[in-house]
């Protein structure tokens, strides 16, 4: 049973009764790569983790096309600053599938050939503290991707890497997203935006200020907002 | 000074020939203590570890009270464990009081707040920390404390240590429960203050030294067995 679409309706997060994000109807189909963009402060980090479910709504609604345990089990979430448990590499990785009474055996091997595919076949058994910023968001990628989720948040997984960590980056989340995962992800980047997404949702104040096809919102988006964020102005 | 040198003369040479008393002591000390740690560590790292995890409306309470006890004065707790053990008292029908088990329920008391609050120290810090990402990735209650209580092992090992060295050095709750009877509930401790209420204080010291040396061993050899101070490790 597929998880998507994935339909909200007038979700509203609030904190000490100012709005941080909403309310948003929103409605994400099966298919394609979503970027959220946005000034800082936008609402776009509480926006995905609202839609992963990890942000309490105080209004709304949020639907996934299967019932909530089901689609919790398939989601993954990466941070911006991802979260190094204080373990190896490997059995940072190997983590998720442990929780899931994976034998440890299996987890561990599964951990050490996604390592491998992430480019830290070399650092398995380095503690995790000890990697690089760079290193540290491959890890948090492959210990989401471990479980194979049919849909991935990320929070801007690139911000302060380097070109060619980018890329590198970017090289795995194409090959998730050529397979099964869904991904929707926020990004400061707009190259890596018109590089990966299909789609775009354009986020202003908490709401959503645009949502549109990648190539109609890089060619002309529909709102001053947006122009004006895309030529670089300042956009309150 | 005399003193001082006597006594470093009479443990050189208690210990050399193994005085039988002084080794029968010395293993009940140990004994005592670390059952008491053993208990008082099984219930203190999993509530440390609760109270980091839960947000349940007693927490603030419950932290600040295990905060205070942590001041507990032993002899209270000594005073209130003699009036359950005794032969009046609600267990006085089990026949504890004055046996080393007794010494050991004194101890656990006084030691469990103190390395509840300590654990609870660190492992709210790594709670912090990992609290995201345990959320996200949809874990059970006892699964956010298991991935605690082993990652945050570390900082347990300095809590437990704690309790050790407040446990091993106590002297007023074992004195009233124990009733420091020879062969039977005398410790390091209790015999220190009978040599010294004597006026023996040649052996007193000597016996203090014992106690220090076995502090000392005890918190190196756990530090060695656990590689705490290697690079790289928690």
């Amino acid at each position: 049973m597929t998880m998507l679409p994935l339909i909200a309706k007038g979700a509203t997060v609030r904190r000490r009764g100012k709005v941080l994000v909403g309310p948003v109807d929103l409605k994400l189909g099966p298919n394609g790569t979503t970027m959220v963009i946005g000034p800082n402060g936008a609402g776009k980090t509480t926006l995905l983790k609202m839609l992963h479910g990890i942000v309490r709504m105080q209004k709304g609604t949020l639907d996934w096309a299967c019932p909530l345990e089901d689609a919790q089990q398939r989601q993954g979430f990466v941070f911006q600053t991802p979260v190094m448990l204080r373990r190896n590499v490997r059995d940072n990785i190997a983590y998720p599938l442990r929780l899931t009474k994976v034998p440890r055996a299996q987890a561990r091997a599964r951990a050490e050939d996604w390592a491998a595919l992430v480019g830290l076949g070399d650092a398995v058994m380095r503690p995790a503290h000890l990697l690089s910023g760079g290193e540290r968001q491959k890890l948090a990628l492959a210990r989401a991707l471990i479980r194979e989720p049919e849909v991935l948040f990320l929070d801007e997984p690139c911000a302060s890497l380097d070109g060619r960590a980018t890329r590198e980056i970017e090289e795995i989340l194409q090959a998730a997203a050529a397979g099964r995962t869904r991904i929707i992800m926020s990004t400061h980047n707009m190259g890596q935006a018109q590089r990966l997404g299909t789609e775009v949702i354009f986020v202003l104040n908490g709401r959503i200020h645009e949502f549109n096809p990648a190539e109609d919102f890089f060619a002309l988006p529909d709102t001053e907002q947006a122009r004006a964020f895309l030529r670089g102005d300042i956009v309150e | 000074m005399s003193d001082i040198w006597g006594g470093m003369t009479q443990a050189f040479w208690l210990l050399i020939t193994l005085d039988a008393d002084l080794v029968e002591i010395t293993l009940r000390s140990l004994r005592v203590t670390l059952t008491a740690l053993l208990a008082a560590s099984l219930i203190a790292f999993p509530l440390a570890a609760l109270i980091s995890v839960r947000r349940f409306r007693l927490r603030r309470v419950t932290i600040a009270v295990l905060n205070a006890l942590m001041g507990l004065p032993p002899v209270v707790v000594g005073l209130a464990v003699y009036v359950l053990l005794s032969r009046s008292g609600p267990f006085g029908v089990l026949g504890l009081l004055f046996t080393p088990t007794a010494m050991i329920i004194a101890q656990v008391i006084i030691i469990v707040p103190l390395i509840a609050s300590i654990a609870h120290q660190s492992l709210r810090e790594l709670w912090s920390d990992y609290h995201d990402l345990l959320i996200s990735l949809n874990t059970t209650k006892w699964q956010r404390i298991q991935a605690l209580l082993w990652d945050g092992r570390r900082a347990l090992l300095t809590a437990a240590l704690a309790g050790f060295g407040r446990a091993i050095g106590e002297v007023g709750a074992i004195m009233v429960v124990g009733g420091n009877i020879d062969h039977a509930t005398r410790v390091l401790t209790t015999a220190i203050a009978l040599e010294t209420g004597k006026g023996d204080f040649a052996l007193a010291l000597g016996l203090g030294f014992v106690l220090i040396a076995l502090a000392l061993i005890v918190n190196l050899l756990i530090h060695w067995l656990s590689h705490t101070e290697s690079e790289g490790r928690w």
